[in-house]
């Protein structure tokens, strides 16, 4: 294990993910730079926020007229869903030094997320995550993510509506591509994945996005403890 | 000033549910079946994280988001490396809203 290595196969790894999110970055700027927001404050969101559905959604409320405390409480509800993803990439990060987690947990995203729990450096190489590989991997993201708001922000939109529709696609894409191998091989993991599909579209006709997600994922992925076997 | 004490306001609620974990998750000992949930947990955020936002990245037209999932699902079942997936989404999503949509 080679430290230097370690961290540029997290970055490479973390690639797929810089290329959903760059032009999506572009369009928050452009947004935010709509809002009257200057470009630095529109990037200063995207460093220490680093959320972007909520940072779309925080935006889109400014535009309207919310206020500060509805949007930051709409916020809280919209990242409810990182509480349990953080659950979860933590599991796999119990023999880190406490500052690294600290650190690595800031960086968890939908997307480094999927990446971190699914992709090749998990289940199929069976290597443990180390924390310069995930510092490569989520780095990657953040720095796409900072960058192309700032660009966003200062060259106005550069990028067309078409083209961030095609890569919000993308980053479904992403999901997809990362989600059907492992699923394959295991039907219990195809059925807790069908089943959330099935309740999140259910409870996103009663609740807002950040519940409905958070409950479908809570409740789907209780069906792992009657379908998974102990030694699986 | 205002918009600053926002981005602060919103940088707090959005670090504190991913930072949670972190500061407790080692001191616990859990049973058997929390580490079940805890491994079915990503497959359970990714479902849920698919669909039905999949249909919605183009709010009036939910066919154009599906036929991009569909195109990557098709990819996927083939093992192709996740930049192809994804590349081969946008594509077809690039072509039907040039000839279609």
């Amino acid at each position: 294990m080679r430290t230097d290595s370690e961290i540029i196969r997290g970055f490479k790894a973390g690639l797929p993910i810089a290329l959903g999110y760059i032009p999506i970055a572009i369009a928050f700027g452009a947004l935010a730079a709509e809002a009257q927001i200057s470009w630095y404050e529109g990037t200063l969101m995207s460093i220490i926020v680093y959320a972007g559905a909520s940072q779309f959604v925080g935006v889109s409320m400014l535009l309207v007229g919310a206020g500060s405390m509805q949007i930051i409480t709409t916020t809280l509800f919209l990242n409810m869903r990182h509480l349990i993803m953080s659950l979860a990439v933590n599991d796999r990060m119990r023999d880190f030094p406490q500052s690294w987690k600290n650190l690595l947990s800031f960086g968890i995203t939908d997307e480094t997320f999927a990446l971190l729990t699914l992709g090749t450096a998990g289940e199929d190489t069976g290597a443990d995550l180390t924390p310069l590989y995930m510092a490569g991997l989520t780095g990657t993201a953040y720095l796409s993510w900072v960058i192309g708001t700032a660009v966003g922000g200062l060259g106005a939109n550069l990028i067309p509506v078409n083209i961030t529709t095609a890569m919000t696609v993308g980053l479904y894409g992403l999901f997809i591509g990362l989600l059907v191998p492992p699923a394959r091989k295991s039907i219990s993991y195809t059925v807790i994945a069908l089943v959330s599909m099935a309740l999140n579209s259910l409870l996103g006709l009663f609740l807002d996005f950040g519940w409905a997600i958070v409950l479908a994922m809570i409740m789907a992925a209780g069906l792992g403890i009657f379908l998974i076997r102990e030694d699986s | 000033m205002n918009i600053l004490i926002l981005i602060i306001g919103m940088a707090v609620v959005t670090y504190i549910p991913r930072l949670l974990p972190a500061l407790f998750l080692d001191r616990i000992q859990f049973p058997d079946w929390f580490q079940k949930w805890l491994k079915s947990i990503p497959y359970a955020a990714l479902g849920a994280l698919i669909f039905p936002g999949v249909m919605l990245v183009e709010k009036d037209q939910p066919l154009l988001g599906l036929a991009g999932g569909l195109a990557a699902f098709m990819l996927a079942l083939l093992n192709l490396h996740i930049i192809l997936v994804m590349v081969g989404a946008i594509t077809v999503v690039i072509l039907l809203q040039t000839f279609f949509f």
